[in-house]
């Protein structure tokens, strides 16, 4: 059974056509980076696979659950464009933001235990931040929150974890050190959705591609076929 | 000590301790949604409710309340219609507040009514009102404690929150009832004018020195608790208005920490 799957899906505004009968399926354990040049839909196509935005026509499957119908939140996460823009000065711990990736499997009117710190350690040292677990998150540079965004997204132990833009706004060095994470969680069984416009550092560590088109198609490669294709050079200059 | 030896000055601090404990739980995540204007808007709304409640004969408690939370709606509607400039929305409501509370109270017979509620009247307070008082601060208090993990996650990222099973729709809804019926029923007591600083300074102090999220609302209500009961001290001894001593006690206070804020 497919974990993803997207069928015929489009996605229109009224002036507009972003996405145009898109479909392809992902196994469990892929790694997936959405391409594109900017406009043409990379995010919404996510936003329409989490069901923050309805499609204007198609279907899509998420671990054999309807998208609009999706329930089973403790088997995804998520990590939104937002995480790298949110306010600063916010007075929240790493391991509080860690601990409310929490929230999915223990859902409304229950109290933390003892097993949520062990999953919270276990989480931060997965990422390699477990000596911060105190620290204020905005006092943390932009690939260190990132790490612990991460984090976030591993300690519920998802089977999917999508990423929107994740190394956005980060330095080269941070930039690869969370591909390499990132690659290192997909080795361990994770399957990775993450939309991307700094292809060049992540192709290595993934194994499909799709390429979303101006015209609202989309085309989806192994990496290494991407990787020969002149499309490359258009989407990675194109930024 | 001796001033808490009447029964109008026990009341009295039993009241503003209360709304000192519950206004900065609600004024945190105002804050660090970077709403703090709303709570101006909904405290010049709750005045027109007063207003209209005044000259009507309603109870104007209760038409604040009724006020606020319609404030509050039309805040989120017209934020809808200015995505792009959504401080916009708060000034619409707090400006059809203050000139509705204008207005009506031109036709308030017994004008000093209506002028408790801006500064308030902390130290004229019914064991009626303070039975309220208790009441709705109590379900304030039990609520933001269940909604503690919510509140929090719907401040920090609203959009993964609701990607991991967070009702957002109705933790929201029920936080604008909160905020509505915290700013209404402060607004008797410590006045329209002043509430909104209630919200926000005992926040802005914590956030100079608390070192996770549990301590800023912790240290805020701490904080909040301080100024008041200092305030009212102040002030009964002074004998001043207690409402504007208690928000310029913060302001001092919060002036005292800036040196010391975290680095």
């Amino acid at each position: 059974m497919s974990i993803l799957q997207v069928s015929e899906l489009c996605f229109k505004y009224p002036d507009k056509t972003i996405l145009e009968n898109i479909s392809f399926s992902l196994e469990k354990g892929d790694f997936l980076c959405i391409v594109g040049t900017n406009g043409t839909g990379k995010s919404t196509l996510l936003k329409l696979i989490l069901n923050i935005l309805k499609p204007t026509k198609g279907e899509i499957k998420i671990l054999g659950e309807s998208a609009s119908k999706f329930t089973s939140f403790d088997k995804i996460s998520y990590v939104s464009q937002k995480a790298t823009g949110f306010n600063a000065d916010f007075p929240a711990t790493v391991e509080e933001i860690v601990a409310l990736g929490l929230y999915s499997k223990k859902g409304f009117l229950s109290f933390p235990k003892k097993s949520d710190k062990l999953k919270i350690e276990s989480a931060l040292e997965r990422v390699g931040m477990k000596s911060y677990s105190k620290r204020l998150i905005g006092k943390l540079s932009g690939g260190q929150q990132q790490r612990v965004f991460i984090a976030k997204a591993l300690v519920n132990e998802p089977e999917i974890i999508f990423l929107d833009e994740p190394t956005v706004g980060i330095d080269v060095k941070a930039v690869d050190s969370i591909c390499c994470l990132l690659g290192e969680l997909n080795k361990s069984g994770i399957t990775i959705v993450m939309v991307t416009h700094d292809i060049s550092s992540i192709l290595y560590h993934s194994n499909k591609v799709l390429h979303l088109s101006e015209d609202g198609s989309a085309k989806i490669l192994a990496s290494e076929e991407f990787n020969s294709q002149t499309i490359f050079n258009h989407v990675h200059h194109n930024h | 000590m001796e001033i808490l030896t009447y029964s109008f000055m026990q009341r009295a601090f039993a009241v503003a301790v209360l709304i000192s404990v519950i206004t900065p739980l609600i004024g945190n995540i105002i804050v660090l949604k970077r709403l703090s204007s709303i709570g101006d808007a909904l405290s010049h709304s709750s005045l027109a409710g007063v207003a209209i409640g005044l000259c009507f004969g309603f109870d104007p408690i209760l038409s604040a309340v009724i006020f606020s939370m319609l404030a509050a709606f039309t805040i989120e509607f017209v934020r809808r219609c200015f995505y792009r400039y959504s401080e916009i929305a708060t000034a619409v409501v707090l400006s059809f507040g203050v000139g509705t509370a204008a207005v009506f109270s031109g036709f308030i017979k017994n004008s000093s009514a209506f002028s408790s509620f801006l500064f308030g009247s902390i130290v004229a307070v019914s064991s009626f009102e303070l039975f309220v008082v208790i009441i709705l601060s109590l379900i304030v208090i039990v609520t933001v404690i269940i909604l503690y993990r919510e509140l929090f996650f719907i401040t920090f990222d609203e959009e993964g929150a609701q990607l991991s099973g967070v009702k957002v729709k109705t933790v929201n809804f029920v936080f604008t009832l909160l905020t509505a019926i915290v700013v209404s029923v402060s607004s008797r007591t410590v006045g329209a004018l002043v509430i909104s600083s209630l919200m926000i300074i005992p926040v802005a102090c914590a956030m100079l020195i608390s070192k996770s999220y549990r301590s800023n609302v912790i240290l805020s209500v701490i904080f909040a608790v301080l100024f008041t009961v200092i305030g009212l001290f102040i002030s009964c001894i002074y004998n001043i208005k207690p409402g504007g001593t208690i928000v310029l006690i913060g302001i001092f206070i919060l002036l005292l920490l800036i040196p010391f804020r975290k680095k």
